[in-house]
């Protein structure tokens, strides 16, 4: 397959800036283009812009983090889908394969369960999707077996239903007129409690998970090839397979802490990325990484402005990914062929 | 096999599958379902939270269990050796915890449901009445029902007389509450945004059974879409610019001032953020049941300082010691109206 990078990175930063230029200029409360840039501008450049507060506390303390964190969140999750589907050689595989969700999940609702802190409920869902996964990761590698992907894969499902299991307990025994509302609020995804605040941790997780894997990306596509093929080419396979999970599970615990589990997107966005610059992972990676901020921000917009009350992203994302996944496998069935 | 055998006789028809007893009389509950009920009602399982806590404030001796047990610092406020009594789980709304076998094994004399008189929960009532053979009352959980629900539940359990006491007061407590402010046309009202969760961003809507006494009194500004519990954005919250913020999350309640993003509403500008007391029940919703009474008083004082000049805490040391059979110290009142847990 002879693609040039060029016209599809192009594409993926159009939608990118699209998505950043609609997410800034629309939301519930009236910003006029012009208070917007005079704010934005005075952030900028350290002084004080002549607009009413009210207006400035919407873009720098309410739109901004906001859409600044679903970039991020969109990214990180693009990313982390696009590395465990090379990782495991299969287009079905999204980020909360090994069960970092499922675990965050977990975390999340336990927090909730004690009524702990907002702060204290993300720690728990980001330490619970890196223990989860772990824990997969342990499980699968004591197994000794011959295709260690397949084990992976299968201890993920299996310790992932566990964990599903543990979230619908701890559902079933919390106080239903205050915690169950909270923690399905949780569970279905949302931006909508994201705070400045948030932003710095978020940033440098996704970051370092992104980084690492972009580090890697000659070896990733290597190990898009058959283990037997790839040990023959001279790659570690072991401890680059242990690299790459470390980083995408960084990235898709941090995006779940901060957002909730929105699904879609890691599972829709590596193949819209694959579909505009091809396999390489060199190009695949950034790629994706656009081009999932840029799903997300259009996403998150119309979730924040549809209506009074938010609409869920892992509603609509599904809702709007779902129709959008079959028409892509109906018109590129060639891409996996 | 008896039962069988008239079940089938009757086509399966409820009322007749119960035992008969010597003695019953029927009473309609909320639902305008005619329970036969045995003589004396000495034992009642409560199917939830509201229910247990409506019949604590009328008959505490007839409470079997409460759906989840009390923490001690709630039994402070309640008479011990009923508060202290043991976890049953609850047998309706979503999901239940209680075992049928077990719910038998406790030999109640009637099962009581306080909340939505839905189809569905009618239909839930009528199929564990048919399975139990013990009567299931499903009486009107709406605030404003408050007083023909405790008429109801004196009829079901022969406390007539309590019954009416407390019917009255309840009457008396929406009648002056509202009464007093029924001059102030619904656009003049305060407009009330109904904060829960620890960023404050889940509110309830329009006819939400969370809301019921914040709009009673007041404008809620969520009120435009009908529905339950929605979260809704910070953006949301500044367009509607509330006057007055009711919160039952003392996080938010602590950290609303300082938080950069809520600074421009005009409730925090003006300090009219309030944290709602919640010892042992919470007054504003949680669980939506009688304790949201005296929070009416205290709802009304906030709203209307000027209309309302009573000593909320006089007001809740009555409530306590009237609904919850223990007269609350001046500490303890301290503690409640600071909204602490």
């Amino acid at each position: 397959m002879t693609r040039s990078v060029g016209p599809g990175l192009a594409i993926a930063i159009g939608v990118l800036v699209a998505g950043l230029l609609l997410a800034f200029t629309v939301g519930r409360y009236p910003v006029s283009l012009a208070d917007l840039f005079a704010v934005l501008l005075a952030k900028a450049t350290g002084h004080s812009a002549d607009v009413a507060p009210a207006i400035q506390s919407v873009v720098l303390q309410v739109r901004g983090p906001r859409v600044l964190a679903a970039a991020l969140v969109g990214a990180a999750l693009a990313v982390a889908g696009t590395a465990f589907q090379g990782l495991f050689r299969n287009p079905l595989v999204s980020p909360d394969i090994l069960g970092a969700s499922s675990g965050a999940a977990l975390g999340a609702v336990t927090g909730i369960f004690f009524s702990l802190s907002v702060l204290a409920i993300q720690a728990f869902a980001f330490a619970g999707g890196l223990l989860a996964v772990a824990a997969v990761y342990v499980v699968g590698s004591v197994v000794s077996a011959r295709d260690p992907i397949l084990v992976l894969v299968l201890t993920g499902v299996v310790v992932g239903a566990l964990l599903g299991a543990g979230v619908g307990l701890v559902k079933y025994l919390a106080d239903p007129y205050n915690q169950l509302p909270a923690m399905t609020f949780w569970l279905l995804g949302s931006l909508a409690s994201v705070n400045v605040s948030d932003l710095l941790p978020l940033f440098g997780l996704v970051a370092l998970g992104t980084a690492v894997l972009i580090a890697l990306r000659w070896r990733m596509n290597v190990m898009s090839l058959p283990e037997e093929e790839a040990r023959s080419l001279g790659v570690a396979t072991g401890p680059l397979r242990i690299a790459i999970v470390a980083a995408a599970t960084l990235t898709t615990s941090a995006s779940v802490a901060t957002a909730g589990i929105i699904g879609w997107v890691g599972l829709v966005v590596p193949h819209l990325a694959r579909s505009l610059v091809g396999p390489d992972f060199a190009r695949l990676l950034p790629t994706a990484a656009i081009l999932g901020g840029g799903y997300l921000l259009v996403i998150d917009t119309l979730a924040r402005t549809a209506a009074e009350v938010e609409i869920p992203l892992g509603i609509l994302t599904a809702v709007v990914g779902t129709p959008f996944f079959i028409w892509l496998l109906t018109s590129m069935q060639r891409t996996w062929s | 096999m008896p039962i069988s055998r008239r079940g089938f006789v009757a086509g399966g028809s409820a009322a007749v599958l119960l035992p008969s007893i010597t003695g019953a009389e029927t009473v309609r509950d909320s639902t305008g379902r005619d329970l036969p009920i045995p003589g004396k009602v000495g034992r009642v399982f409560p199917a939830g939270p509201p229910a247990a806590i409506l019949l604590y404030t009328l008959a505490p001796d007839l409470l079997l269990g409460w759906p989840r047990a009390n923490r001690p610092e709630e039994c402070a406020y309640m008479l011990p050796d009923i508060c202290m009594r043991p976890e049953v789980g609850r047998l309706t709304g979503r999901g239940n915890t209680a075992n049928l076998e077990s719910v038998l094994a406790l030999k109640p004399d009637l099962i009581l449901d306080v909340g939505s008189t839905a189809a569905t929960f009618v239909s839930l009532a009528e199929r564990v009445q048919q399975q139990t053979g013990i009567p299931y009352a499903l009486l009107d959980g709406r605030f404003d029902a408050t007083a023909a629900t405790y008429r109801t539940l004196g009829e079901l359990t022969a406390r007539q007389n309590d019954a009416a006491k407390l019917a009255r007061h309840a009457d008396d407590t929406i009648k002056t509450t509202t009464g007093r402010i029924s001059a102030i046309a619904a656009p003049a009202r305060p407009r009330v945004y109904y904060a829960r969760g620890p960023r404050g961003l889940s509110t309830g809507l329009g006819g939400s059974i969370n809301v019921e006494t914040i709009e009673m009194l007041a404008q809620n500004v969520a009120g435009a879409s009908q529905g339950g519990l929605a979260n809704v954005s910070i953006e949301q919250v500044l367009l509607w610019n509330p006057d007055v913020i009711i919160t039952i999350d003392q996080e938010f309640a602590a950290s609303v001032r300082s938080e950069p993003a809520w600074s421009s509403v005009k409730a925090v500008r003006d300090g009219r953020v309030h944290l709602s007391p919640k010892m042992p029940f919470g007054w504003v919703d949680f669980p939506p049941s009688v304790n949201r009474l005296i929070g009416l008083w205290w709802l009304a004082k906030i709203l209307y300082p000027d209309k309302f000049s009573e000593d909320i805490r006089m007001l809740t040391r009555d409530f306590y010691t009237m609904y919850y059979h223990r007269t609350p110290s001046d500490a303890q009142i301290d503690h409640v109206l600071a909204g602490r847990d």
